[in-house]
């Protein structure tokens, strides 16, 4: 950025050239018809389903007679009422499980990027390799764990431990854990390496010439930079954590109170038909995701806020 | 970040000796890294591999097959199995919903980055939102709309929902890709005499591929390995993917877990994919290198 | 702007409700009597019994052909499957091959066509297995095979001590010590928290004389048997005679432990018999194993029924082939063509003395001394709800997070909340 050549007005705006209001309305219009695709099908395949399911949680039960509006009464059974015990366990269980795979999976994603990204020979093998655990599908990775963690299995084997892991709540809880990170830091590896591949080596190069340690480098240029990436990878694991089913269904079957927001929501509507009960439980789950969403959404913005202010005009 | 311009001569006074040190020390550091991931990354790999080449997987826990055979692979495509169609079922839903779901977010991407009207945050905020409901409860009501248009056991249902559930994400992924690129590029491009077509294709869109390619991965992979939708609304190999068609191998009788044909069709879903993303990756680095931030 | 998209929004969700609504209707007529070819939807199995079947009645029968529709084979699976086209009242499938369990909850949700007695054989099959297809004194399902418990146990160990088989639980208690000096555990059955673990806790129920409901699942029935036999179980934890793995055994992994030699008595069902006599070099039981009607605690104990049984769909719209199907299916020759190809049990009571099937499968007489005294799961069209709730507290009670008693308790209010409430 030393040097340019000389050209018209280079003002780096947010958003872009100026536009004339004509120019404005063509563009939303333009936007408008590009967005047609996503909103149909997002509201065919989900908007309606979702909308239906808010309705019948307002309903009661009724398997082998009609069923009546009982308003909130679902919700308060189980946050409160009967159903209460199970909710509150799972939304422990779950919580936990997305604090505790979310952290295990930046880390080890994230050096798995930093490592992908320098340039070596295999390069192309090794991540090919990161991405087999990803590949694989759910089904069958969820059998493999399962047989890993009986208890006459590999774990046991490797470690000379005797643990019954998919018979009591904690090591339950980790053998989940271990499988859930071992299949999904792949993801966060590959967005996070995406962003590491948009910056520019030159960056690197002024920086160590000019003395920086490669923690300062670390901290001052790939972090910055890589933010958003990492953001982006953040949000959508955690929205997926939080809703995991395949695992505990597979390996206990929700045990020993492993269950998670998404396994009973599925026993109740599904295996015990009641499309109302269980379309509350997926509304709670809903709900919870939201404000989990926005609460990172507003601590990721601050920090952007500051690190922005913080680098003057780039 | 402080760039100084001052002539001085390069702060590294580091002797040649202990810069080869520091050389050979850093690659070993590196080394060790690259052995961690790829032991992490392949240990299970390598057991599914050897649990597929063993007859009898649940009785034999040895770390190496002894007599190997191929048996499970050979059960895999049997009669009983049918594997080839189910691999033919979810190369077609997966490529579709890839294609489809870049397509449309493409253009949902462009227009959230690069236009302006009025509203963005509210679009991206309900884009996020429909990513959000936990899929069982989608599962009675889709059902319900499918079956009325008779549509269950073809690949119209799988394909239109997975790319319902891969949109959101790859809308965000481009989108955050798109408005990152400089706004001087397309000016640049129409100063130096290109039309907007041209300034599209070959400045945007080389510089978009390793998101879009990112993307393309992640939505294959995600279609890929979607399950619950294809039970549902599959009901023969006529449209069944390879996770459904998994779930129904079975032994000789009700109990039995055939788990080394599982595990030999799990290696035989893997590999192809491995290799698909192999070719995927060197478009990513080709894409850097081609459009360049040539300063 | 953002309010055309909104419009759209909304016009696309109507357009969706709109279709929903619209394509309800199936047409009427060609119900009951309607004849051609149908579906016949069962869990998948590759001991070939179905084409066999299938393959004789197409042959008979070309204008009115059957195509097998193969479920997943876990039995939950295979229910999830059914409830949801059934839910939807959809004409896919015809005849459909179900678990003995779901029969009060299907008839009782209208989605099975009322059978007619008088057409079947049901005389001759076995009484226990008969009522499976019953409700409500109604009959809407045909067995096609019945399946109970076996005690396998290592017969080599128990000659050479020179024991019999035990008989009772107490027996068998006496006969552990003898395990542990040959090396292995005592006794295993199926104790993940699953339909299997509902079974074994029904049997210890069994075993004590006990019942868990009685009265088309309106009445809970748990007592001292229930505790009892809840007990035994607990204990075998806490003392040591089920090994602490078995927490987390189905039915494969019980039966590895066994075909791998480490286990002295299993609990399980026939199937085990063929594989424990194949030669395969991780089979240490070939030729080693023995089998015996399940313990009780009194005298000869009593296994839970399980099996198939065909059914035909409300919503089909070729009743009349499907019934003439099952007719088919379910009678003498082709039972005895499966029993040939599977070693299931039939339920055809003449075919436990045919000397064909009995020089192939030499289990069959004693697998007929258990069936003849078994007893089905609760009856009721809640089965589902009845289920996790017998696993959740069982299984408490196995892992000593609930004394036997408390879990008896616990289980019977859950049991007396859902026969009530549904």
């Amino acid at each position: 950025m030393a040097t340019e050549t000389v050209r018209p007005v280079r003002v780096r705006r947010r958003g872009g050239p100026a536009r004339t209001s004509e120019g404005r309305r063509a563009e939303a219009r333009l936007a408008f018809w590009l967005l047609i695709p996503t909103g149909v099908i997002l509201a065919v395949i989900i908007a309606y389903p979702v909308v239906r399911a808010i309705w019948l949680s307002l309903l009661s039960d009724n398997r082998f007679g009609t069923p009546e509006f009982v308003g909130f009464k679902n919700y308060i059974r189980a946050l409160t009422g009967t159903g209460s015990d199970t909710f509150w366990q799972a939304f422990w269980f779950t919580t936990l499980l997305t604090i505790v795979t979310m952290t295990f999976e930046l880390v080890i994603g994230f050096s798995m990027a930093l490592i992908m990204n320098r340039a070596f020979r295999g390069r192309g093998l090794v991540r090919a390799s990161v991405l087999v655990p990803w590949a694989i599908p759910t089904a069958v990775a969820a059998q493999l764990w399962l047989w890993n963690f009986n208890p006459t299995g590999v774990i046991n084997a490797v470690f000379h431990t005797k643990i019954i892991w998919t018979g009591s709540h904690w090591p339950s809880f980790w053998a989940i854990a271990l499988a859930d990170v071992w299949k999904t830091a792949p993801f966060i590896a590959l967005l996070v390496l995406a962003g590491l591949q948009i910056i520019p080596g030159e960056l690197y190069e002024a920086a160590k010439v000019d003395g920086a340690t490669a923690m300062q480098r670390f901290r001052r240029i790939t972090l910055p930079l890589v933010k958003g990436a990492v953001i982006v990878a953040v949000l959508f694991r955690m929205l997926d954590v939080l809703r995991i089913f395949d695992l505990p269904f597979i390996m206990t079957n929700g045990a020993n109170q492993t269950e998670t927001l998404s396994t009973i929501a599925y026993k109740e509507s599904i295996q015990n038909v009641h499309p109302s009960y269980g379309s509350t439980l997926s509304t709670l789950t809903f709900f919870y995701i939201v404000v989990t969403v926005f609460l990172v959404n507003w601590v990721a913005k601050a920090d952007v806020v500051k690190s922005s202010a913080g680098r003057g005009v780039s | 970040m402080a760039v100084t311009t001052a002539p001085a001569p390069p702060a590294v006074r580091a002797r040649p000796a202990s810069r080869v040190a520091g050389f050979v020390r850093e690659r070993g550091w590196l080394l060790l890294g690259v052995a961690l991931i790829v032991v992490f990354c392949l240990a299970p790999f390598y057991w599914m591999i050897v649990s597929s080449l063993k007859a009898n997987p649940l009785l034999d826990q040895g770390l190496y097959p002894k007599n190997p055979t191929l048996l499970n692979f050979r059960e895999v495509f049997s009669g009983e199995n049918k594997f080839q169609y189910a691999l033919r079922n979810s190369v077609i839903v997966a490529g579709t919903t890839t294609l489809l779901a870049l397509f449309i977010g493409v253009f949902a991407s462009y227009a959230l980055a690069r236009l302006q009207f009025r509203g963005k945050k509210l679009v991206l905020g309900a884009v996020l939102a429909t990513a959000v409901f936990p899929l069982i409860t989608l599962l009675t009501p889709l059902f319900q709309l499918f079956s009325d248009l008779h549509l269950i056991d073809t690949y119209p249902p799988m394909i239109v929902t997975d790319i319902s559930f891969t949109l959101p994400l790859s809308i965000y992924v481009l989108t955050s890709f798109f408005s990152e690129m400089p706004w001087e590029l397309e000016m640049a491009a129409k100063v130096d005499g290109a039309t907007p077509g041209q300034a599209f294709r070959k400045v945007i869109v080389p510089l978009a591929a390793p998101g879009v390619f990112t993307t393309a991965i992640i939505v294959f992979i995600a279609a890929w390995n979607e399950f619950l939708i294809a039970y549902t609304m599959t009901q023969t190999l006529k449209s069944q993917p390879v996770t459904v068609a998994i779930a129904k191998f079975t032994g000789v009788s009700r109990f039995e877990q055939p788990f080394g044909t599982i595990m030999a069709a799990g290696v035989l879903v893997t590999i192809p994919l491995v290799i698909m993303v192999l070719l995927f990756q060197r478009r990513i680095v080709a894409g850097l290198t081609a459009g360049g931030v040539k300063g | 702007m953002p309010r055309r998209l909104v419009k759209f929004v909304l016009i696309g969700a109507v357009i969706a409700l709109v279709l929903t609504a619209c394509g309800g209707g199936n047409g009427g007529g060609g119900g009951a009597e309607g004849t051609g070819p149908i579906t016949f939807v069962a869990g998948k199995d590759t001991s070939g019994k179905y084409p066999a079947v299938i393959n004789k009645w197409n042959a008979a029968h070309p204008d009115q052909k059957v195509s097998l529709l193969e479920l997943p084979t876990a039995a939950d699976a295979q229910r999830s499957q059914f409830v949801t086209n059934l839910q939807a009242k959809s004409d896919r499938y015809d005849v459909l091959g179900i678990d003995v369990v779901w029969t009060a909850e299907f008839a009782k949700s209208k989605w099975l066509l009322a059978l007619d007695q008088g057409q079947f054989p049901l005389a001759q099959m076995l009484q226990p297995a008969v009522e499976t297809g019953k409700f409500d004194g109604k009959q809407w399902a045909i067995p096609y095979d019945t399946n109970g418990g076996l005690l396998f146990y290592r017969k080599d160990v128990l000659d050479k001590a020179g024991k019999q088989p035990p008989k009772t639980f107490d027996e068998l208690k006496a006969l552990c010590p003898l395990a542990k000096q040959n090396g292995m555990d005592c006794y295993a059955a199926q104790f993940k928290k699953y339909e299997g673990l509902t079974v074994n806790f029904a049997e210890a129920v069994q075993a004590a004389g006990g019942e868990i409901m009685t009265d088309n699942g309106t009445k809970v029935a748990l007592g001292a048997p229930a505790v009892q036999g809840l007990t035994f179980l607990a204990d075998g934890f806490k003392q040591g005679y089920i090994p602490k793995p078995a927490i987390t055994y189905q039915e494969e992994e019980s039966r590895t432990a066994f075909m791998s030699g480490k286990l002295m008595f299993l609990r399980n069902w026939p199937y085990v018999y063929t594989l424990a006599s194949q030669a395969d070099p991780a089979n240490k039981v070939r030729g080693k194993f023995g089998v015996a009607p399940l313990p009780g605690f009194t005298g000869t104990g009593s296994s839970s029924l399980g099996g198939l049984n065909l059914a035909v769909s409300a919503f089909s719209k070729k009743q009349k082939t499907a019934v003439e199907f099952i007719k088919f299916a379910t009678n003498q020759a082709n039972a005895k063509e499966m029993v040939g190809l599977t070693g299931n049990a039939p339920a055809w009571t003449a075919l436990y003395s045919d000397p064909d099937l009995v020089k192939k499968f030499p289990h069959l007489p004693v697998l007929l001394q258990g069936l003849q005294a078994a007893k089905p799961r609760p009856i009721t069209p809640y089965y589902q709800e009845v289920t996790s709730a017998i696993e959740d507290n069982a299984y408490a009670a196995l892992q000593g997070q609930k004394s036997p008693d408390q879990a008896v308790n616990d289980l019977s209010a859950k049991l007396n909340e859902i026969a009530q409430n549904g």
